[in-house]
């Protein structure tokens, strides 16, 4: 016999449903209850850097659109420092809550362009968005990155980019240009189905 | 790094993302593997919020709502303390949870469910844990409700919880059940975590202990969200 480890597991995850809006985001639900919703704003008023506009449709295995999913970003500031580990502007949160249009599945949200954040064994990670999605369906909320077309030399030796072996998967956390700022459109399965990390 | 890293998630405790009973996730899970990573910054960092992003009535779905008077229901109590796997608690973390009525209907525009809306219940409370990691909220038992997947499939009545920790990568959205009900052995949802011993870290406990007598009857729900390493050794140094 030995000594029993004495840590605790953690809870399971159980899907957040198709109503997950009524706890996390009531006015898209329908109804306003709180003095304020929480993640509106990714960046705050006083943010520096690029001003940038993200849009993109969230499908599932036969291309049609998730309208349901609720998308949390988490990001860094324009200089790589992320809320809560540096100083950061005054109102900057970094984090935030992106619902698609019921009706068409597309989403949209503004925030500013994230600078290069310092990674692991001093290696630079390419400006990225870390997104987590949940949805009715999704056991366990799916986690990924977007990463910036324009971005081409800090993609190329981006350490997470580089663990995909693939090329045209990692393809699949690049956004791309389009008029409004960027468009990423996540595919939860088949047909260039996006990256999802275990973190 | 400035922040310790997390233990790894065992992925066999949690359910998988395809469980074929439970219809919806076939054709939203994903067919390839996830990409495994080592913690970085933007793993181990994350959102925190404050007493000025809420207000003291909101975790109190009794009245956080109420247009003319209580919502209808049987009144309780749902409490425990939000901790990591170390034991540790988890200060100051924001807890939001949300809930059909007693009825088992949701304020949501897409729920048409043929139970009524309850005019004095919104459905929805959050809270920020305490120093002990403790958190509190007041409302009434939702009610089971019929959902779509085979033809007669119900819900167990349940409370849909979402906590943060302090590290993104901690993000948890769970469901908490209620001791003794009869429907919780039938669900597809609930039957997609694969361990019998994890299934039951769901249901909450009556708690007489914490009833407020002639008032309210109370449930007991902790938390645990995934530990912190406490090394910060690094096998490769900086710049090597």
């Amino acid at each position: 016999m030995v000594q029993s480890l004495d840590y605790l597991k953690e809870t399971p995850s159980q899907t957040a449903g198709p109503y997950v809006h009524i706890g996390l985001a009531p006015g898209a639900a329908g109804f306003d209850i709180y003095r304020q919703e929480l993640g509106h704003d990714i960046a705050g008023p006083n943010a520096s850097g690029t001003r940038i506009n993200i849009s993109g449709t969230v499908t599932d295995g036969f291309g049609a659109p998730v309208k349901d999913v609720l998308i949390e970003v988490w990001q860094a500031n324009a200089q790589g420092i992320y809320a809560g580990d540096g100083a950061v502007e005054e109102g900057f949160r970094g984090w935030g809550r992106v619902v698609p249009d019921f009706e068409t599945g597309l989403f949209s949200f503004d925030t500013v362009k994230p600078g290069i954040v310092m990674g692991r064994e001093g290696r630079p990670m390419a400006p990225h968005l870390n997104l987590w999605l949940i949805a009715r369906g999704i056991n366990i909320g799916l986690n990924t990155r977007m990463y910036f077309p324009d971005e081409v030399e800090a993609n190329a030796v981006d350490p997470v980019l580089g663990l995909i072996e693939q090329p045209v998967r990692r393809e699949t956390l690049i956004a791309t240009a389009d008029d409004a700022g960027y468009r990423f459109d996540i595919r939860l399965q088949g047909d260039r189905e996006t990256v999802f990390l275990d973190v | 790094m400035s922040k310790p890293e997390l233990f790894q998630r065992d992925r066999e405790w949690h359910p998988r993302a395809l469980t074929p009973d439970y219809k919806t996730s076939v054709s939203r899970s994903p067919n390839y593997p996830l990409l495994s990573l080592q913690s970085s910054d933007s793993e181990i960092t994350g959102p925190t919020f404050g007493h000025g992003d809420i207000d003291p009535i909101d975790n109190d779905l009794l009245r956080n709502y109420a247009k003319t008077g209580d919502p209808i229901g049987e009144r309780i109590i749902v409490h425990g303390r939000v901790l990591d796997e170390n034991d540790r608690p988890v200060r100051n973390t924001l807890v939001e949870v949300w809930h059909a009525n007693a009825g088992g209907r949701y304020r949501h525009k897409k729920d048409t469910y043929l139970a009524p809306i309850d005019p004095n219940f919104g459905g929805c409370g959050r809270t920020l844990t305490d120093d002990e990691g403790y958190y509190i909220f007041r409302t009434v038992k939702p009610g089971a409700y019929p959902w779509r997947n085979w033809v007669n499939n119900w819900r167990p009545a349940h409370i849909h919880f979402s906590v943060f920790g302090t590290a993104f990568a901690q993000r948890l959205i769970t469901q908490m059940y209620f001791e003794g009900d009869p429907l919780i052995p039938h669900c597809p949802i609930l039957k997609a975590i694969p361990d019998a011993r994890a299934i039951e870290r769901l249901i909450a406990p009556l708690d007489l202990n914490a009833t407020i007598p002639l008032d309210s009857i109370a449930y007991k729900f902790d938390i645990v969200l995934r530990g912190q390493c406490s090394t910060f050794f690094e096998n490769r140094p900086e710049g090597n």
